[in-house]
C-alpha cells in the first residue's frame, strides 16, 4: 500500500453554513513535517476551516487535497484511508463520555487493528502515560478535570501513531506550565514521529515557540491575510490586524 | 450642568435619560451638558446605562457632552464603551407570508429527505450486521436493552394498573345498568389486548427512552463526540443508533404484553371488589373475550411503535445543533414526533385491520 502524502493543498476555498459565509478564497500549503498555525481572532472560522481539513465538512467553493487529489474527488474507501492518517483533538476534547479513557483510546485501536484486547489495554495505557495520566484508564471523562481531558484527547488523536495531526485550541484553558509542557510534547511528537501538525491558537507564546508556518483568518473581510512563518510575520507583515495579534497591542481603531 | 446625587447603584427608580434631557430642555435651549459629581455615593452599571443614553440623545440633538466632572472610573468605562467599532450587521430582509410559506415547504422537503435517508443508513447498518462488518458492540447493545426493559417496568405497571382501572369504572356505569357487569372483563381484556397496551407502552417509552436517546445523542453532538467517532472512521449510526433501535424493537413487544396483563389486572380489582364478581369468572370472561388474533396485533403495535420511538429520539439527537438548548428542543422534538407517529402509525393498523378482516 502506498504511504500517503501528508502535504495538504488547500485552493480557493471558501466556507459557509448555508447562505452564511464564513471565510472565502484561502490558498495555503502545509508540508511534510510542519508545524503550521492557524491564527485569528475568535469566531472568524478557525475551527470551521479545521473541519473542513479533516473532511468532516464539505467546502462551499475550492478544494482540499491530499497528496495531490482532492479531497472530495477521490471515492470513498481512498477517503476513508487518508481519514484513518489523521489523529485529531477536538476543542473540548471530545472524548466519548460513556467510555472510560482506556476504552476511548481502545476503541480507536479495535477499530484498525486485530490486536487482542490486553494488547489494545497496554497500548492504551502507554498513550495515557506519554500524556502524563499513567494510571487514570478506568476513569471517565467526567471525573478528571478539563486540562486532563485535553492531554487524554491528545492520547486518545496519537493512538494510531497518526501521520497528521490536527489540535484545536491545544493549550486553551490549561495553567501555562501545562501549555509549556504541550507545546514540548507537539515539537517531541512531531521530531520522533515525523507527523506533520496542524494546529489552531492564539496563543502567542506557544505560536512563536512550534509553528514554522501559518495562516491568519480576519473575521472582519472573512478572508486571509497573511500567511508564512509567524516568526518571520511578526518582523515584516505590515497589516495592522495581524500586527497588533502578534505583538499583543490594541490596533488603532479600538484606542479611539 | 447635571448634578449626580447619592446611590446610583439600586436597582430601582434611577431617572431616565429622556426625562433627565427633557427637564434640561424646558430650562431653555442648551449647548452643551456638563456633570457635576461630588454628591455622588456609589455607582453601578445603571448609571453607565444613564449616561450612555444621555449622551446619545444630547448627540443627536447637537449638544455636547463634557465629561471632566465625573469619577474617573465612570469616564475609563464610558471611553470603552465608546471605542469599540460597531458591527454593522445587516438587518435581516423582513419576512412575508409567501416566503414564510415557501421556507416552510422547503424545510418539510429537506426533513423528509433527511429522515428517509436516515431510516435508509439504520437499515443498511441492520444488513452489515447479518454480514458481520457493522461497527457495532455487543454490550451497548445489551446495555440498552437493560436502560429500555427492566427499568422501565415500574412505570409501566403503575400506568396499565391504572388504565385498566379507568376502563373498567368507564364501562360500567354503562354496562351495570344493563345488570352486565361481568362484560367489565371483556371490555378491560379487549381494550389493553388490543390497543391500550401498546399505546400506553409506546407513550411512557417515548417519554422517558426516546427522550433521553435524543438528550444523549444530542449532548455528544454539541461535545464533539459524534464528530470523533467519524474521524476515527465509525459510523455514528452503526455505533450508537443501531443497538438503540434494535433494544427497543426487541423490548416494545415484551412491554406490551406485561402492560396487557397490568391493565387486566386493574380491571379485575375494579370487577371484583366494586362488582362483585368472583376472580374466577373474571378470569374466564377474560379468557373467552381474547383472542390470539388481538394479541398479536397488539404485539406488533408494539414493534412498530418501538422502532418509531427509537428512529425519532436517535434522528432528533443527530439533527441537534451546537448548543445546549438545542439539547432541549431536540428533546422536545423527539417527543412529539414519537407520540405523532405512534398515533399515525394506530390509524393506520387499526384501518388495515378492518380492511383485511382481521
Ligand atoms: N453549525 C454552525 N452553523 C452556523 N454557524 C456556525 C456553526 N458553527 C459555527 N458557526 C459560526 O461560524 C463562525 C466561526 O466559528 P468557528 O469556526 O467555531 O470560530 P473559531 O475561529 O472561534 O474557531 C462563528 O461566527 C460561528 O457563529
Ligand atoms: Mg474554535
Amino acid at each position: 500500500m502506498k504511504k500517503i502524502e501528508p502535504n495538504i493543498v488547500v485552493k480557493n476555498l471558501t466556507m459557509a453554513y448555508g447562505e452564511k459565509l464564513i471565510q472565502r478564497d484561502l490558498s495555503f500549503t502545509v508540508n511534510r513535517g510542519d508545524i503550521f498555525i492557524i491564527m485569528g481572532g475568535s469566531g472568524c472560522g478557525k475551527s470551521t476551516l479545521l473541519r473542513h481539513l479533516i473532511g468532516l465538512q464539505r467546502p462551499t467553493a475550492g478544494s482540499v487535497s491530499y497528496g495531490g487529489k482532492d479531497f472530495w474527488a477521490m471515492d470513498q474507501s481512498e477517503r476513508e484511508l487518508i481519514m484513518r492518517s489523521f489523529g485529531v483533538l477536538y476543542q473540548g476534547g471530545a472524548l466519548w463520555s460513556s467510555m472510560t479513557l482506556s476504552e476511548n483510546i481502545g476503541l480507536i485501536l479495535e477499530q484498525y487493528t486485530d490486536l487482542p484486547s490486553s494488547e489494545i489495554r497496554e497500548r492504551a495505557a502507554l498513550k495515557l502515560a506519554l500524556v502524563g495520566l499513567a494510571g487514570f484508564d478506568d476513569y471517565y471523562p467526567s471525573e478528571i478535570s478539563g486540562g486532563m481531558k485535553k492531554r487524554a484527547g491528545l492520547a486518545r488523536a496519537m493512538a494510531l501513531d497518526p501521520e497528521i495531526l490536527f489540535f484545536d485550541e491545544p493549550s486553551a484553558g490549561l495553567d501555562p506550565i501545562s501549555s509549556r509542557l504541550l507545546d514540548d510534547l507537539i515539537l517531541e511528537i512531531r521530531d520522533s514521529l515525523g507527523s506533520t501538525i496542524v494546529v489552531v491558537s492564539h496563543e502567542l507564546a506557544s505560536i512563536f515557540a512550534i509553528g514554522n508556518n501559518s495562516v491568519f483568518l480576519d473575521a472582519a473581510t472573512k478572508t486571509m491575510i497573511a500567511s508564512g512563518d509567524p516568526k518571520a510575520l511578526l518582523a515584516e507583515c505590515k497589516d495592522r490586524t495581524v500586527h497588533s495579534f502578534l505583538t499583543r497591542g490594541i490596533p488603532d481603531m479600538v484606542k479611539t | 450642568m447635571v448634578i449626580l446625587l447619592g446611590d446610583w447603584k439600586s436597582a430601582s427608580q434611577l431617572p431616565s435619560a429622556n426625562e433627565a434631557i427633557a427637564g434640561i430642555e424646558k430650562r431653555g435651549p442648551v449647548r452643551s451638558i456638563a456633570f457635576d459629581a461630588q454628591e455622588l455615593l456609589i455607582w453601578g452599571s445603571g448609571l453607565l446605562t444613564f449616561l450612555v443614553s444621555l449622551i446619545n440623545c444630547a448627540e443627536e440633538k447637537n449638544i455636547s457632552v463634557n465629561h471632566e466632572g465625573l469619577p474617573d472610573g465612570v469616564q475609563r468605562l464610558l471611553r470603552l464603551a465608546f471605542a469599540v467599532p460597531e458591527h454593522k450587521v445587516q438587518a435581516a430582509p423582513r419576512e412575508t407570508l409567501f416566503s414564510k410559506i415557501g421556507e416552510a415547504a422547503l424545510n418539510y422537503q429537506k426533513a423528509v429527505s433527511e429522515t428517509v435517508g436516515f431510516i435508509g443508513e439504520i437499515t443498511l447498518g441492520m444488513l452489515k450486521i447479518f454480514t458481520g462488518s457493522a461497527r457495532f458492540r455487543w454490550a451497548d447493545l445489551l446495555l440498552a436493552i437493560q436502560e429500555c426493559g427492566v427499568k422501565a417496568l415500574p412505570i409501566v405497571s403503575l400506568i396499565s394498573i391504572l388504565v385498566g382501572l379507568i376502563l373498567a369504572f368507564v364501562g360500567s356505569i354503562q354496562l351495570k345498568m344493563f345488570g352486565a357487569q361481568i362484560y367489565i372483563a371483556d371490555l378491560v381484556g379487549i381494550a389493553m389486548v388490543r390497543a391500550m397496551g401498546a399505546i400506553m407502552a409506546g407513550i411512557i417509552m417515548a417519554g422517558r427512552t426516546g427522550a433521553s436517546y435524543a438528550a444523549h445523542i444530542g449532548t455528544m453532538e454539541v461535545n464533539e463526540e459524534i464528530d470523533a467517532l467519524r474521524t476515527a472512521g465509525i459510523a455514528p449510526v452503526e455505533f450508537l443508533v443501531l443497538p438503540r433501535v434494535i433494544a427497543l424493537a426487541l423490548m416494545m413487544p415484551l412491554l406490551t404484553l406485561y402492560a396487557d396483563v397490568m391493565g387486566i389486572i386493574g380491571g379485575m380489582f375494579v370487577g371484583i371488589a366494586g362488582f362483585d364478581i368472583s376472580l374466577l369468572e373474571y378470569l374466564h370472561e377474560t379468557k373467552k373475550a381474547i383472542t390470539l388474533t388481538n394479541v398479536w396485533i397488539g404485539v406488533i403495535s408494539g414493534f412498530v411503535y418501538g422502532i418509531i420511538i427509537a428512529v425519532a429520539g436517535c434522528l432528533r439527537g443527530m439533527q441537534c445543533g451546537r448548543s445546549a438548548s438545542a439539547v432541549g428542543d431536540a428533546t422536545t422534538s423527539a417527543v412529539v414526533t414519537s407520540i405523532v407517529s405512534i398515533i399515525v402509525a394506530t390509524a393506520i393498523i387499526t384501518i388495515l385491520c378492518n380492511v383485511l378482516g382481521i
